[in-house]
C-alpha cells in the first residue's frame, strides 16, 4: 500500500503520456485522475495508521548505489511529516486533476498536460518519502524539472519559455547549495540515510570543517546550505524572482506547483531536517532573518500588483515567509501546520483565480474587471472564503496557524530568552498581516466588486464555469473552512504526540506552553491587524476616495512595490547582464575563440607555416652567409662539446670582431 | 728546441685569416679560391710540424695528400668559376644569389 501511493502516479503518468494519443482526452483525463484520486484514498488509510496508530513505516526496497564508502538504498520513510505532506500533496493534486479536466477543456495537449502534473506528484512524493537525502534530491531535481515542463506548457508563447527557464535556473542556484549540503552531510557523517544523520550529529556539534584557515562549524555550514535550497525551491527573499513569473502556466499548475506543493518542498525540508539545524543557532537567527524579510516584502509587493495570479503569488511567497521563519523559532510543527493550511486556501484562491479568468476569456489583469460578483456568484464565495482563511479571520483555517505562529514570535521576542531576532519576526509578520489582508480584499473588490470595468464582449461571454471546475473548489473551501479546526490539536496541540520523533525540538527551545499565557491584546493583535486592512481596502474601493492620487510619497511607493522593488531589474543589471557578458565576451570570445584557439589547433597551423617562411629567409643565397652558418653551427658544437678548451673562446671572439 | 706554441699559432693564424679570407670576401670568387688553397696549407703545415714534433712519418703523408687533394680541388674549382665565368661574364660573389630559400 505505502509504495503503491507513489507508484500510481507514475503509472498514471507514463501510462496518460505514452498512451495519450489512443486513450483520447477524456481516457487520459480520467485515468490519471483515477490514479491520483486513489493515491489519495491510500494516503488517508497511511495518515491513519502512521499518524494516529503511531505505526511508524520505513521500507528500504533494493540497493541503489552500493560501493564501500556510500551505500544507497531506495527506501521510503513513512513518519507523521511524511503522511502529512501525503495528504496535502494528493489531495491537492487529485483536485488540481479534476480541475484540469474542465479547465484544459479546449486544449489539444490535454493528454500531456496530465502526464505532466502526474510526474510531478510522482516527483513530490518521491521528495517527502525518501529515507535519504540522495533520493529526496532526485525528488528535488524532478519537481523543479516538471514545474519547467508544466510552467513552459504553452511553449509557443515566449513568455511561457522565458519564465520557466528562469523558473529552473532559478531553483538550480537552490539545488547547487543543496548539492553541496549533500556532499557536506556526506564529508561529516559518512552517511546519507536520515536516520543515520539525525542519530550521530549531537556529537558533531564541536566539529569544524577547516577551510583556508577558517574554523567552520560543520553543523552550521550543513544547514546553511541546506537553506540555500530551501530559499530556491520556497522563493525567500533573493531567489524569489522565478516564482511571480512562474505564473506564464496555466492557472492549475500554479495552483498545484506554486501553492501547494513544490514551494512547501523547501519548508518541508527545513522540518525535516529540524533534528539538525535545531543544533544551530545561526541557521536559525538566518531562517528568522530570511523568512521575517520575506514575508512582509512579499506581503508589500502584493498590494500594489494588478495581475491577478501574481497577487496571488506573492502572497504565496508571503506565506512561505511565515512557515520558515517559524522554523527559526523552533516551531517545526507550528509550520508544518501553516504548510498544510496554506496548501488548501492557496489552492483554492489560485483555482478560483483559474475559474475568474476562465469566465472572462482569460483576461488576467484586475483593472479590466470587476461587478463579477453578479455573473460569479460561486466563485466569489469560495474566493471570500479562501481571502478569510488567508487573512487570518477567526476560526478558518489560516486563522490557527498564522496566529500560533505570530503568538510565538511574541513569546520568543520576551527578553530573558535572548533570542533578539524575534523581534524582528514578530513586528515583520504582524505588519504582513495587515497587508495579507489589505491586498485579499484589493483583489476581491477589483474583481467581484467594484463597477465593471469590462469590453462589452467579454461581459456578455461571461459565464460561472461548469461543475468540473467547481467540485474541487467546494472540497477546498471546506478545507479552508475546517482543515484548521479539525486539526489544530492534532498538529499544534499542546502535549500532542502526533509528530512523535519525526520533528525533533531542543528542549530549550520549546516554549509552546507559554504561548498560551500571552496578554489577551496581543493575542487579539494578529486580528485587528487583519480586520484594520480589510476596513482599508473596502474605505478605498468603496468610496473610491482618491486623496492619495497626488501625494508624491504614496505614488512613489506604489511605483517601486509595482516594480517589485526593482529585484528584477538589479539582478538583470548587475548579476544577469554582467555574467552574459563574461559568457561572450570572456569565456567565449577571449578564451574559446582567443586564447585556446591560438594555444591549439588554429593558432598550431597558422604559427608553423610563419616561422618556416621566417627560417626559410636565412637561406639567401649568399654563399657568404652559408658560410657564416657553417662556422657558427662548428663554433657553437665546438662551445657545448669541448667548452673546457679556452681555444673555443678564441674562436668566438674572433668571430665577434 | 722549436718554439711549439709559436707553430701552432702560426698556422692556426693562417688558418683564420683563410677564413676570414673567405668570409668577408664578397666580391671576388678568386680570391675566395686562393683563401681555400691557403686553408689547406694551414692544415698542411699543421701536420708537418706535428709529424716532426711528435716524430711520426704519418703526418706527412697525410699533407703530401692534402697537397695532391688540393691541386684537384682547386683545378675543379677554376673550371667551374671558369664555365660560370663564360655564363655570366662575371664572378662577383654578392651576385650569386640566384639559389635563395
Amino acid at each position: 500500500m505505502y509504495i503503491t501511493i507513489i507508484l500510481l502516479p507514475l503509472l498514471g503518468s507514463l501510462i496518460s503520456g505514452f498512451g495519450g494519443r489512443w486513450l483520447g482526452r477524456y481516457g487520459a483525463s480520467i485515468f490519471s485522475t483515477t490514479c491520483v484520486i486513489s493515491s489519495f484514498f491510500l494516503s488517508l488509510l497511511t495518515f491513519y495508521e502512521v499518524g494516529f496508530c503511531s505505526t511508524i513505516c520505513h521500507i528500504s526496497l533494493l540497493s541503489w548505489i552500493d560501493t564501500e564508502m556510500l551505500s544507497v538504498s531506495w527506501g521510503f520513510l513513512f513518519d507523521s511529516v511524511t503522511v502529512v505532506m501525503l495528504i496535502v500533496i494528493t489531495s491537492i493534486s487529485s483536485l488540481v486533476h479534476l480541475y484540469s479536466i474542465g479547465y484544459m477543456e479546449t486544449d489539444p495537449h490535454c493528454p500531456r498536460f496530465m502526464a505532466y502534473l502526474e510526474i510531478f506528484t510522482f516527483f513530490m512524493l518521491i521528495l517527502v518519502t525518501a529515507d535519504n537525502v540522495l533520493q529526496m534530491f532526485l525528488g528535488w531535481e524532478g519537481v523543479g524539472l516538471a514545474s519547467y515542463l508544466l510552467i513552459n506548457f504553452w511553449f509557443t508563447r515566449l513568455a511561457a519559455n522565458q519564465s520557466a527557464i528562469k523558473a529552473l535556473v532559478v531553483n538550480r542556484v537552490g539545488d547547487f547549495g543543496l548539492s553541496l549540503a549533500i556532499f557536506a552531510i556526506f564529508y561529516t557523517f559518512s552517511s546519507v540515510e536520515y536516520l543515520t544523520i539525525f542519530s550521530i550529529v549531537p556529537f558533531f556539534q564541536n566539529y569544524y570543517f577547516s577551510f583556508l584557515q577558517f574554523q567552520i562549524n560543520s553543523i552550521a555550514l550543513i544547514g546553511l546550505l541546506l537553506f540555500v535550497g530551501a530559499v530556491g525551491k520556497s522563493a525567500q527573499l533573493g531567489l524569489h524572482t522565478w516564482l511571480p513569473d512562474a505564473m506564464e502556466g496555466p492557472t492549475p499548475v500554479s495552483a498545484l506547483i506554486h501553492a501547494a506543493t513544490m514551494v512547501t518542498a523547501g519548508v518541508f525540508l527545513m522540518i525535516r531536517f529540524s533534528p539538525l539545524i535545531e543544533y544551530s543557532v545561526f541557521v536559525l537567527r538566518i531562517l528568522i532573518i530570511f523568512g521575517a524579510l520575506t514575508a512582509i516584502f512579499a506581503a508589500m509587493v502584493g498590494v500594489f500588483q494588478n495581475d491577478l495570479k501574481r497577487v496571488i503569488a506573492y502572497s504565496t511567497c508571503s506565506q512561505l515567509g511565515y512557515m520558515i521563519f517559524a522554523c527559526g523559532l523552533s516551531c517545526y510543527n507550528v509550520s508544518m501546520f501553516h504548510l498544510m493550511n496554506h496548501a488548501f486556501f492557496k489552492a483554492l484562491l489560485f483555482l478560483s483565480a483559474g475559474s475568474v479568468i476562465h469566465a472572462v476569456s482569460d483576461e488576467q489583469d484586475m483593472r479590466r474587471m470587476g461587478s463579477l460578483r453578479k455573473i460569479l456568484p460561486v466563485t466569489y464565495s469560495v474566493m471570500l472564503i479562501g481571502s478569510l482563511a488567508l487573512s487570518g479571520f477567526p476560526f478558518l483555517t489560516g486563522f490557527y496557524s498564522k496566529d500560533f505562529i505570530l503568538e510565538m514570535s511574541q513569546v520568543l521576542s520576551n527578553s530573558n530568552l535572548n533570542n533578539d531576532l524575534s523581534n524582528l519576526a514578530c513586528w515583520m509578520g504582524s505588519l504582513s498581516v495587515f497587508f495579507t489582508a489589505f491586498y485579499s480584499f484589493r483583489l476581491l473588490y477589483l474583481t467581484f466588486i467594484n463597477n465593471c470595468n469590462m469590453s462589452r464582449i467579454n461581459i456578455n461571454s461571461a459565464h460561472e464555469s461548469n461543475l468540473l471546475i467547481l467540485i474541487p473548489l467546494f472540497f477546498l473551501a471546506f478545507g479552508s473552512l475546517f482543515v484548521g479546526y479539525l486539526c489544530r490539536d492534532f498538529f499544534i496541540g499542546s502535549g500532542t504526540d502526533f509528530w512523535k520523533f519525526s520533528i525533533f525540538n531542543l528542549p530549550s527551545y520549546s516554549n509552546q506552553i507559554e504561548a498560551e499565557h500571552l496578554e489577551i491584546r496581543i493575542k487579539w493583535l494578529p486580528f485587528f491587524l487583519s480586520i484594520s486592512g480589510i476596513i482599508l481596502a473596502s474605505f478605498l474601493n468603496i468610496r473610491a476616495y482618491k486623496w492619495y492620487k497626488n501625494v508624491k510619497t504614496y505614488s512613489f511607493l506604489a511605483f517601486l512595490l509595482n516594480k517589485k522593488w526593482y529585484w528584477d531589474s538589479v539582478y538583470n543589471k548587475f548579476l544577469i547582464r554582467p555574467i552574459l557578458n563574461f559568457g561572450y565576451s570572456v569565456s567565449f570570445k577571449n578564451l574559446d575563440r582567443g586564447f585556446i584557439e591560438i594555444i591549439g589547433p588554429y593558432g598550431l597551423t597558422k604559427i608553423i607555416p610563419l616561422w618556416a617562411n621566417i627560417l626559410k629567409q636565412i637561406q639567401t643565397g649568399q654563399i657568404t652567409h652559408y658560410l657564416f652558418f657553417t662556422i657558427l653551427g662548428l663554433c657553437f658544437f665546438l662551445n657545448y662539446t669541448v667548452i673546457s678548451l679556452p681555444f673555443a673562446l678564441y674562436l668566438v671572439l674572433i668571430f665577434l670582431i | 728546441m722549436y718554439e711549439q706554441i709559436n707553430y701552432i699559432n702560426t698556422s692556426t693564424l693562417l688558418f683564420l685569416i683563410s677564413i676570414t679570407g673567405i668570409f668577408l670576401n664578397q666580391r671576388n670568387i678568386l680570391v675566395m679560391l686562393m683563401s681555400l688553397e691557403m686553408m689547406f696549407l694551414a692544415v698542411s703545415f699543421n701536420l708537418i710540424f706535428s709529424s716532426i714534433l711528435l716524430d711520426d712519418i704519418v703526418g706527412q703523408i697525410f699533407s703530401l695528400l692534402i697537397l695532391t687533394v688540393a691541386a684537384a680541388e682547386s683545378s675543379i674549382g677554376l673550371a667551374i668559376l671558369v664555365v660560370y665565368y663564360r655564363i655570366r661574364s662575371i664572378i662577383i660573389v654578392e651576385l650569386m644569389t640566384l639559389m635563395s630559400g
